[in-house]
């Protein structure tokens, strides 16, 4: 990249909402609804300044009535309008599903091309603060499981804005997950590798297109969100014994980069993959799939995974974190994996 | 607003044309299904939910719209979508999972979208309020004169969504009209063992918006209620709910044998049914039968054309199941 404006570091948070400033001010179709997106902000900070920019018909507070405006967003869509709604927490998606997988992710299908659905459904997902097991999910895996959305999360701001640009610009209804634990609000403690340095000019993260984000020869360690950031810190620490990894960011869940994977485990043929989502019938599990597959690649070692396991995210810090991946369990892993190839 | 000449034979045509387009369905239907009914079978498989005897509720509202207003139905959408005015060829082909169907057999008979006449359908009850309510926030925000009308049935009004709905429309004055086709059933349950008081029209109150009930299935009555009410939304003057007493003459769907009625119930209802009522009551406003037998036979022939063309026109090929995922 050859940026020549000066750099600027910037939270998720602010690469969000100015990316949808930006969008905004490029298409008069583009819109956000939601709750507590105007006056507020939104409470992730994911809105904040919109509504003195754009004004109270373009950035509309909600009832609490996640079905209606998210159905409301499907109509917008269908009328060639671009809505960003906000799901204020992903956990809530119990009470509006059918307008996201049978109404957002059909529309296109069932009209034949006739009818698309460019709508952006950004959520907030993650745990590691405390908040108990309804404020707390990930759910990449329940999203990306249904065919017709695209579903992407960054984990940092630089790609947070391209991705949201990316989202906006796009025909199709796009879940756009932003993790707690990386998006810098003031009220939340944030991961600092996610404040980067965001280019102020318009640009797109291609939707699809996952990144390696560290080179190395011996393990891949595939992670999404906040895990990228566990990853970077188990190859900083297995380095100095010698251990290379290589740590992919899918950035895009849904459609999963599968040749970005397949070509880092063809050198490296070690694979982890690290996931804050639920362990089984998940991202882990489609990941090592997509490896195990080709039948061109040869595996040194039983890939492994590290999830949250199968229970309800648990509410006292003694208990979550003991679940929760960490950077801790990567090395842990890595460890076992070379040794194993040692034996 | 009452209806006019032209208006009245309109209704009565577009009301005999859907009771023809279903009454031909149904030996298509039955084709592989006998003598064991078998759901799977025939040329048009699955699920088949008939409107007949709801035609009223269709002609009335739609006699008011133009192709640029908005329309969601739901599982039951034939009547309305040829109110509408979608394309009946395609439309018939869709039904018979056609190449040439409204989605190529994507979607079938409870997902027929035309984008033509700004049509769409959900099979999840309620479910097409939400994006009614948005098509209407799209005319508003463009200073469009279009509205957005969602059909559903008198089940749907003990939703979420229906309450969410009204609620977002009311509070963002859209310009919508709500209406609730109600046969008495969803599926085999009475309204009156769902619903916790008669007139769901009652509940717009709760909303701050009109709510009128229309009694006996009566297509006039309908024309006049949802006249006023599609004025109002044009107008700037907000949403309605409108709650239309009709009929369901077939099963909740194709094969029900429906031992949920009461006995003579339908043999009761098919005496009162909508298309014998309202041509008599033509004929003694002064319509000739001879205009009118000229409407049926003109939409007897555009139902031999719709399918005569969805049965002869190929299949698509089964790979093309992968196209149109995303746009």
């Amino acid at each position: 990249m050859t940026e020549t404006t000066s750099k600027r570091r910037l939270t998720i948070a602010r690469a969000m909402s100015e990316a949808i400033a930006q969008e905004m001010e490029r298409d008069p179709d583009v819109l956000v609804m939601g709750e507590d997106v105007a006056k507020l902000g939104g409470v992730f900070s994911t809105t904040t300044g919109l509504l003195d920019r754009f004004g109270p018909d373009r950035v509309r507070d909600t009832p609490i009535s996640e079905t209606a405006f998210i159905g409301a967003a499907v109509g917008l869509a269908a009328a060639g309008m671009r809505p960003v709604v906000e799901l204020m927490f992903v956990d809530f998606f119990g009470v509006c599903m059918d307008p996201i997988y049978n109404l957002a992710a059909k529309q296109n299908y069932f009209s034949g091309g006739q009818i698309q659905c460019p709508m952006v459904l950004m959520t907030s997902v993650g745990g590691g603060y405390g908040d108990g097991g309804q404020h707390s999910q990930c759910l990449y895996a329940s999203f990306a499981h249904l065919p017709g959305m695209k579903v992407v999360i960054p984990s940092n701001a630089h790609d947070a804005k391209g991705l949201m640009t990316a989202a906006i610009a796009d025909p199709n209804p796009v879940i756009f997950m932003f993790h707690k634990s990386l998006q810098g609000v003031g009220w939340l403690g944030t991961v600092l590798g996610a404040i980067t340095d965001v280019p102020e000019a318009r640009y797109e993260v291609p939707i699809g297109k996952a990144s390696v984000v560290h080179e190395g020869t011996d393990v891949t360690v595939v992670g999404l969100g906040l895990t990228v950031h566990h990853a970077l810190d188990a190859a900083k620490q297995v380095a100095g014994r010698g251990v290379s990894i290589e740590v992919i960011d899918l950035r895009t869940v849904a459609p999963l980069d599968r040749e970005t994977i397949r070509a880092s485990v063809r050198k490296t043929g070690r694979l982890i993959v690290v996931d804050d989502d639920y362990l089984s019938f998940g991202v882990t599990g489609e990941v090592i799939a997509s490896v195990c597959e080709d039948r061109s690649i040869t595996l040194r070692a039983a890939p492994a995974r590290i999830a949250h396991p199968d229970i309800p995210i648990p509410f006292t810090p003694v208990m979550e974190h003991f679940v929760l991946p960490s950077s801790a369990k990567v090395v842990a892993a890595i460890e076992d994996m070379m040794e194993a190839g040692h034996d | 607003m009452t209806p006019d000449r032209e208006d009245r034979l309109w209704m009565y045509r577009i009301m005999y044309l859907s009771r023809q387009f279903e009454e031909r369905i149904k030996p298509a239907y039955f084709e592989g299904k006998q003598p064991m009914f078998n759901m799977a079978k025939g040329p048009i498989p699955g699920e088949m939910h008939l409107s007949e005897g709801q035609e009223p509720c269709a002609v009335g509202v739609c006699a008011h719209l133009r192709a640029d207003d908005w329309v969601t139905a739901p599982h039951r959408p034939h009547h309305i979508a040829i109110a509408k005015g979608v394309d009946l060829r395609a439309m018939a082909a869709e039904i018979f999972g056609k190449k040439a169907g409204l989605s190529g057999g994507r979607g079938g008979h409870m997902h027929l979208f035309d984008v033509r006449v700004n049509f769409s359908c959900s099979g999840i009850i309620a479910q097409g309020m939400g994006p009614a309510a948005g098509a209407a926030l799209a005319a508003k925000l463009r200073g469009s004169d279009q509205v957005a009308v969602a059909f559903i049935g008198e089940g749907a009004a003990n939703q979420g969504a229906f309450h969410e709905t009204l609620n977002l429309a009311a509070v963002w004055n859209l310009p919508c009209l709500f209406v609730i086709e109600d046969n008495s059933y969803g599926i085999s349950v009475a309204k009156r063992d769902s619903t916790a008081i008669p007139s769901n029209a009652a509940r717009a109150a709760a909303y701050g918006m009109p709510g009128i009930a229309v009694a006996d299935n009566d297509p006039d009555a309908v024309y006049r209620a949802a006249g006023e009410a599609i004025a109002r939304a044009r107008a700037g003057g907000g949403p309605s709910l409108i709650e239309i007493e009709t009929t369901r003459l077939e099963g909740h769907f194709m094969g029900d044998v429906e031992g949920y009625r009461p006995e003579g119930e339908v043999a009761a209802l098919k005496v009162r049914d909508p298309l014998i009522v309202y041509r008599e009551r033509l004929l003694s406003d002064g319509f000739d039968a001879a205009e009118l037998d000229d409407s049926e036979r003109s939409a007897v022939a555009d139902v031999d054309d719709a399918f005569a063309f969805a049965r002869e026109t190929p299949l698509p090929d089964a790979v093309e199941a992968f196209d149109h995922v995303f746009a």
